[in-house]
């Protein structure tokens, strides 16, 4: 007990001192307008202005360019597109941090890479470098099957990948500023991000439904059984929507695929393969921008759909070929 | 009646907090006929390059130009600065050689205090008052011409002085985001400006 006496001793000096020293500074006039990096605040800000826009993954300097001129708010450097890790097998890690630097310096948009989940050392590397936006990806293979990396530590914002409601608010509570559904990677099929995003809406109908009714036992029984922190169900069900800007992610190929996933309540897109795996990387690129932000406009979306042609379009891959363990949605809950 | 432009950014942010004026009905503009019985415009934060292309694909510039030659108020934010402004360049690339409006005689320099891990929240004082607000990968206004003033600095430690707000006449841009941290000294000066 004499120790808590001492600390708390302390403790009091110390907040004593500190308004004290504010006192001082007041009176000599000086006045310190503080700038503060990194907080939550700065990471959700610049999460909030990539709405209504798309991510497009690229490899090289080149590739980026071409997402730039076309309209993309950020590039996301990975070694291989994620059809090609499908195709590749073995181990797939962080990109090059070189090829990430050269991104870095030829656009102007903002640049993220992913890290492999779990992998706090490739994170901590990439926001060394710069990256704007960290991915803690579930393409890349994980290194931890227990727990993720601890974003609460990072001054850059991190995105992760949900299948349903719980998983996301389980990243939300381990400091991810934005959430992404995680659809079927590099298969060009739509199909799985369709289902996550509908079941994410489904959960959080429901719980409003309950927020709406009083029904705060239920959120409470919600918060149990799926093992997500009480405090964050409270506020997905007072807002009524998820808590930070999710994405739609896993699949998309055509500038329809875009639209309908703005359709279903994303707050914008990621596309992966299905640009630089099509054959018409630039029209593709632009045109899925024009969807994304007219999704509402039946007329546009048909303008957008035209410039794009099927026979162009990257082939896919029908998610029920996959074995169970070629699934990538399943890393990392 | 207010418009934001909502092609792409953080409108929703600024549609919220002018909702929570008086007298203020926000409406989002995606389409020329929108702006019809809009009195003051604005053009929120986002990428620059997605809103200067997006307004170009839809034919949005001859709209805005004209509503601005009008006399009726428009305040870019952040992106929407970069979009007002008559030259633009970037930090690390130089030139950018994007397109747009060209509406104000400022020299705008993207991504000037650096990348997202940079960014910042503050409180900036200028000549409508002290604001608390977010830079969000921000630029910065090296440069005003007449009839365009600066008329709100930030001292940076990484780089020194920079104009963070400008006016010119009816037409106002910021560097910054008021909306992320609900500052509404901003839009009650934008509000000042629409004629009677």
């Amino acid at each position: 007990m004499i120790d808590s006496y001492m600390f708390l001793e302390k403790l009091r000096d110390l907040i004593y001192g500190l308004l004290e020293y504010r006192d001082r500074v007041k009176e000599s006039g000086l006045e310190i307008i503080p700038i503060k990096t990194g907080t939550p605040l700065v990471k959700l800000g610049f999460i909030s202005m990539l709405k209504g826009g798309v991510i497009m993954d690229v490899t090289n300097e080149d590739q980026a360019g071409i997402a730039e001129d076309a309209g993309a708010v950020g590039v996301m450097v990975l070694d291989k597109l994620p059809y090609d890790v499908r195709m590749a097998g073995g181990v797939a890690r962080t990109a090059d941090l070189n090829v990430i630097e050269k991104v870095m310096n030829t656009i102007t948009i903002p640049v993220s890479a992913k890290c492999r989940i779990g992998h706090t050392e490739e994170a901590v590397l990439l926001e060394e470098i710069g990256v704007d936006l960290i991915d803690e990806s579930e393409v890349l293979t994980p290194v931890d099957d227990k727990a993720h990396i601890d974003k609460w530590r990072f001054k850059t914002p991190f995105v992760n990948g949900a299948r349903n409601l719980p998983e996301a608010l389980r990243r939300i509570f381990e400091g991810a500023s934005m959430i992404r559904t995680k659809g079927e990677p590099g298969t060009g099929n739509v199909a799985e991000a369709v289902k996550h995003m509908k079941i994410v809406n489904r959960d959080i109908a429901s719980l409003r439904g309950h927020y709406i009714n009083n029904d705060l036992e239920a959120l409470w029984v919600y918060s149990k059984e799926n093992k997500v922190p009480y405090e964050l169900v409270l506020l997905t069900a007072r807002l009524g929507r998820m808590p930070v800007v999710n994405f739609a992610a896993g699949g998309i190929a055509t500038p329809a695929d875009a639209a309908l996933m703005m359709w279903l309540g994303s707050d914008g897109v990621f596309v992966g393969s299905g640009i630089f795996k099509s054959s018409d990387p630039e029209s593709r690129a632009r045109a899925i921008v024009l969807a994304t932000s007219y999704y509402d406009d039946p007329e546009t979306v048909v303008e957008a759909q035209k410039m794009v042609s099927e026979k162009s379009s990257m082939l896919g891959i029908d998610i029920r070929t996959l074995k169970p363990e070629q699934l990538m949605q399943i890393r990392g809950e | 009646m207010i418009g934001v432009l909502g092609l792409q950014g953080d409108f929703l942010e600024h549609i919220q907090l002018l909702k929570e004026i008086d007298n203020v009905k926000p409406v989002i503009i995606k389409r020329s006929e929108d702006m019809s019985n809009v009195d003051a415009l604005i053009i929120p934060g986002g990428e620059s390059t997605t809103i200067g292309d997006l307004i170009f694909a839809k034919n949005l510039d001859k709209k805005i130009i004209e509503f601005a030659r009008e006399g009726r108020p428009v305040l870019g934010t952040c992106a929407g600065a970069i979009l007002l402004a008559k030259k633009v360049s970037d930090k690390i690339v130089g030139e950018t050689g994007q397109k747009t409006l060209a509406l104000m005689n400022i020299t705008v320099v993207r991504n000037i205090f650096g990348r997202q891990r940079e960014s910042f929240v503050t409180d900036v004082d200028t000549k409508i008052g002290r604001l608390k607000v977010a830079f969000i990968r921000a630029p910065g206004i090296i440069d005003a011409q007449p009839p365009a003033e600066i008329i709100g600095y930030i001292d940076h430690p990484a780089t020194g002085r920079i104009g963070v707000l400008a006016v010119e006449n009816n037409l106002v841009a910021a560097t910054f985001h008021p909306e992320i941290t609900g500052d509404k000294t901003l839009y009650q000066y934008i509000i000042s400006l629409i004629k009677k």
